[in-house]
């Protein structure tokens, strides 16, 4: 699938006019905004940012017990610190260029022996990765759930069908913040307490926030996976049948692949949608990336900061995620 | 080996239409059968019926002995027996030349690739179109299409092969190409069922014409019976038609 190649015809110089205009208007708003924050007196501090990404953190290394330092043995390039009173005897691990102590200093318990730092994660990165691993898991049930409701959605027996417009009408009509609040608070609480009795242990609420999502994004899909399959050519149904196909195996190797490359579209912005979607599930105690920030704005003070870089980082995962679905797209066009 | 009694078909939607009212045929193995009758006469809904892409409201078709209206009856099996060609060849478009005459050798009779493989090129070769194996079908005319389309019908062996008007999509200068590879079909003893408006064909190939009109069997016989001396006004009044 090549572009065919275009002439190229110069532009008119009012094309250029408007393509400066374009971002004239962009630079506009963009210091306007700006002004204005200056306005209320608000301090812009970007480099305060990346520390919710990524942090240096102090670990202390402290004795549980009194006594002195009995020995200090070297190994590798770590110190073992012996702590010693009478009998009892601790040893301690602490990095080398970490040692706070020295042999004979007296140590009452509490005291540091030694610190070291170490890169942890922040609460930023942890919320997009919870986004991230929200979204792929209730994309993946999504589909399945699609594919099997938009399946029985046009199939000729009534309960199949019946029961699917069902799911697709109450999903489809009803807000999906109710309907995460009915997972979490009815559906959880329900299952949750019966689990209890039996003396198993309970669902975390991250799984009643997937299934929420997942159920919402199958009743989409299973629209478009009906469109999909009904956009195709009643002649192919035909012709696999009238080869002996049964129908499962006609859905399988005729109808289904090619559905699938003309639902790859709308799918991917389906998809697109959830991970926004899924910016809700912070109402049910997920902190994904939307709840995630909101605590540290109430930390650190900077929401504008923050906000922006929230939907910054929405827009880079549902970015990759379309680029994603166009390669895929792209390499079964050529196929 | 094509029994059919008073088979009766009414489609309700968009209206009522009576599409086959008391058709019985009976058609022997190796016979050539020409169905010719103006448009919504039923001739093409009588020959989906032979393999069921329409179910009959009553009577009875037999297909090799195997009553087809019977409840209990696989129809995939009968299915794979008789093979159909469509007007608009309905090959599959994500497949290549080559995959579209395997799949349902694979699929349904349960042929290694290799099997396949070796049947449909050879069944490539006899349709005369072995060289596009490899390319997909909407690089191929339309006759050579329909080429394909026959192939992948033949490769599943059936006893049996509907044509729903062949040749009617195709155009003129590709009609000859489609008609020559059903000719060598007729030739080899195919039992064959052919909805068609190629009046050369059915008078050079066939061994029995039908003529349809609103849902019946109005006359039925020889090619030389039916061009030189047919009965029915309705009859002498579609042939001075089209001819």
């Amino acid at each position: 699938m090549g572009s065919s190649p275009s002439i190229k015809t110069p532009k008119p110089t009012a094309y250029y006019l408007w393509v400066g205009v374009f971002f004239l208007i962009i630079f506009g708003l963009a210091s306007a905004l700006y002004y204005a924050t200056l306005k209320i007196d608000y301090v812009w501090r970007w480099y305060r940012i990346p520390q919710y990404f990524i942090y240096l953190d102090q670990v202390e290394i402290r004795s549980q017990i009194q006594g002195t330092v009995d020995r200090l043995t070297p190994k590798e390039d770590q110190i073992l610190v012996e702590v010693r009173e009478g009998d009892a005897a601790e040893t301690y691990a602490v990095p080398k260029d970490g040692l706070r102590v020295a042999e004979g200093d007296f140590i009452y318990p509490g005291d540091m022996l030694g610190s070291y730092s170490k890169w942890r994660v922040g609460i930023l990165m942890k919320g997009l990765w919870l986004t991230l691993k929200v979204s792929v898991i209730a994309i993946l049930f999504g589909v399945i759930i699609g594919l099997f409701g938009g399946l029985a959605r046009i199939s000729k027996n009534p309960a199949a069908k019946w029961l699917s417009i069902t799911y697709i009408e109450l999903i489809r009509g009803s807000p999906l913040l109710v309907q995460i609040f009915i997972w979490y608070f009815v559906l959880g609480t329900l299952i949750n307490t019966i689990l209890a009795r039996q003396g198993i242990s309970q669902v975390p609420p991250l799984w009643f926030g997937v299934a929420a999502l997942a159920s919402f994004a199958g009743a989409y899909v299973a629209e478009i996976v009906r469109a999909g399959i009904q956009s195709i050519h009643r002649g192919q149904t035909e012709a696999s049948r009238s080869l002996g196909m049964t129908y499962v195996q006609s859905m399988i190797h005729v109808i289904l692949p090619q559905a699938l490359r003309r639902i790859l579209p709308p799918l991917a912005g389906q998809f697109i949608s959830l991970i926004k979607d899924s910016s809700l599930l912070g109402i049910i105690a997920i902190r994904e990336l939307t709840k995630a920030t909101r605590e540290v704005v109430t930390t650190s003070l900077q929401p504008f900061e923050l906000w922006f870089l929230c939907a910054l980082l929405y827009l880079f995962l549902t970015f990759t995620l379309s680029m994603l679905l166009q390669y895929l797209e792209r390499r079964h066009l050529v196929t | 080996m094509i029994d059919v009694r008073h088979v009766y078909k009414t489609f309700r939607t968009p209206h009522e239409v009576q599409a086959l009212v008391d058709v019985t045929v009976k058609i022997d193995p190796g016979e050539v059968v020409v169905v010719i009758g103006p448009s919504g006469s039923g001739k093409s809904t009588f020959l989906r019926c032979l393999n069921q892409l329409e179910m009959a409201d009553s009577g009875h078709i037999w297909i090799d002995g195997t009553d087809i209206m019977n409840p209990k009856t696989d129809i995939n099996k009968i299915r794979a027996e008789v093979g159909m060609v469509f007007q608009s060849f309905n090959l599959f478009p994500h497949k290549t030349v080559l995959e579209n005459v395997t799949l349902a050798q694979i699929v349904v009779r349960k042929r290694t690739k290799a099997q396949a493989v070796e049947k449909a090129m050879g069944l490539l070769e006899k349709v005369g179109i072995k060289e596009k194996a490899g390319g997909y079908p909407d690089q191929l005319s339309g006759g050579q299409q329909q080429r394909v389309a026959i192939a992948r019908a033949l490769a599943m062996d059936p006893k049996i092969m509907l044509f729903d008007e062949p040749t009617s999509a195709l155009d003129p200068e590709m009609i000859g190409e489609v008609l020559d590879v059903m000719k060598t079909l007729a030739r080899e003893g195919m039992t064959m069922v052919v909805v068609t408006h190629e009046m050369g064909f059915a008078r050079e190939v066939a061994d029995r014409v039908i003529f349809m009109d609103e849902g019946a069997i109005v006359e039925e016989g020889t090619p030389e019976h039916f061009f030189k001396n047919p009965i029915h006004d309705r009859t002498k009044l579609f042939l001075s038609q089209i001819l």
